[in-house]
């Protein structure tokens, strides 16, 4: 490997930043697409220099961009995101059935072995698909006409599908989660979708331990371990060892189980990463204490990294895709903030320096190994 | 030929500076200038108007001549000064915060 680049969307613009093998030293590029919230930017794992970037504005819509050059030029491609057939409707937040109506892309999810096959994740909650670089977008209708569809109700943050997880082993089965609905499964390449919510229990809804409906936060999974997925809901970090057949709480001694992303080492599948926040009512890490909480055991024992981080006075937010891990080794972590820093480690979490610290609000981190 | 002013975003997306100028087949109307201006540039289409109602943004504004055309009907004619290309047709983002 020859370096890194983290890709960074914010409330106002797209940055990259990249650096060598060390991670010490960075570059930053950007704002790409000034003034415009950028949800997502991903690449290609066939191809890192295509990227794809979630453009949108309240007052101008979706923008999809595509660079064939790792981010130095862009390209706009397809924003036509119509859901097809008969649109239905969800609950509305008053308990009220209200149609699907197309506010942003989330989540991109390219597939590893083609650069020109990408899924995206809406919202309303909705997966699309295309095979043509972005070009065209067709909708996997399965998922939003699935017969529990008419129960789904937005979390705050709106109706998103905000994870889309390809297994590396199965190419037929793609995990999906959406806030406030919870997380599916496919089989068959999105042409049918079952609810995976079971052993989930959530007091914000009336029936706590309800077939969907619950507010997940975000999924994540080794890529040697397609059967074993990590969740961190609205409340309690999760983890299932048989696809999603069943979850069992792994929060363990974690100061808050309330939080948004949950990350996976590269090289360790029971290492895994979350960024406590202190409650649902208030979205900053317990105690002003900046603390990313690493377990090596998959769960139930936790520890806090703070070397780096700010351990006092700090009351910024880490967001569901605001937190990214890369292959190198020894592995690479990376968070961005709601107060626009980035930090990274370059040792697994032991020590955390911050990249840069005055962009605007972070909504998106990932980081692609460069050949 | 008509003119047409952009947003700066707007402008920067379709990779323009200054006025958009279009050649328009009568009848001059929102609709037909849009449809002109969405031809000339594919990457404006669902900015200015939704994709599928056709209606524009709620965050968009048309104006023209010191008017606020925003409310108008899409089919009704616009100003002669606009269709002689004395005035532009002015699209803008609302004014609102963030």
């Amino acid at each position: 490997m020859t370096g890194v680049r983290v890709l960074v969307g914010t409330r106002k613009g797209a940055f990259t930043l990249t650096s060598d093998g060390k991670r010490a030293d960075w570059t930053v590029s950007g704002p790409h697409f000034g003034g415009w919230e950028i949800y997502h930017v991903a690449g290609s794992p066939a191809n890192p220099d295509r990227l794809y970037a979630s453009q949108s504005s309240g007052w101008f819509g979706q923008v999809i961009q595509r660079s064939d050059d790792g981010g130095k030029t862009w390209e706009p491609v397809g924003n036509d995101f119509t859901y097809q057939g008969e649109v239905g409707e969800h609950l509305w937040y008053d308990g009220t059935p209200r149609p699907w109506e197309f506010k942003r892309i989330w989540h991109f999810e390219p597939a590893k072995d083609d650069p020109d096959t990408v899924y995206a994740g809406a919202e309303d909650a909705a997966l699309y698909k295309s095979t043509d670089g972005g070009k065209t977008w067709q909708e996997l209708t399965a998922l939003r006409t699935h017969e529990t569809g008419p129960k789904w109700q937005p979390g705050a943050g709106g109706m998103c599908l905000h994870t889309i997880i390809l297994d590396p082993a199965n190419p037929n089965r793609i995990y999906v989660a959406i806030s406030a609905a919870g997380a599916f499964r496919s089989d068959d390449g999105g042409a049918s979708w079952v609810p995976i919510n079971r052993g989930l229990r959530s007091g914000e809804i009336p029936d706590e331990d309800s077939e969907v409906g619950h507010c997940v936060h975000r999924l994540a999974m080794h890529p040697s371990r397609p059967d074993v997925l990590f969740m961190q809901k609205h409340w309690d970090v999760m983890r299932t060892d048989d696809a999603g057949g069943s979850w069992r709480e792994v929060s363990g001694n974690l100061p808050s189980d309330f939080g948004f992303p949950i990350g996976v080492h590269a090289h360790e599948p029971e290492t895994i990463y979350v960024v406590p926040i202190k409650s649902d009512s208030e979205h900053y890490p317990p105690e002003g204490k900046l603390r990313v909480y690493r377990s090596r055991t998959g769960g139930e024992e936790w520890e806090p990294l703070t070397n780096g981080l700010p351990q006092r006075d700090c009351y910024v937010n880490v967001l569901r895709d605001a937190m990214a891990i890369d292959s190198l080794d020894p592995c690479g972590i990376y968070f961005g903030t709601t107060g626009g820093q980035v930090y990274g480690s370059a040792d697994g979490g032991d020590t955390w320096t911050p990249i840069v610290r005055d962009l605007p609000a972070v909504l998106s981190v990932e980081v692609q190994a460069l050949p | 030929m008509i003119r047409v002013v952009l947003p700066a975003h707007l402008k920067n997306l379709a990779r323009v500076s200054g006025e958009v100028r279009l050649e328009v087949a009568e009848p001059v109307t929102q609709r037909t200038v849009l449809d002109a201006l969405e031809d000339r540039f594919p990457m404006l289409r669902g900015t200015i108007r939704d994709r599928r109602s056709g209606k524009r943004r709620a965050f968009i504004r048309f104006y023209a001549c010191e008017e606020d055309l925003s409310n108008e009907s899409p089919d009704d004619p616009l100003p002669d000064r606009v269709v002689k290309g004395e005035e532009p047709f002015i699209v803008l983002g609302a004014m609102a915060g963030g």
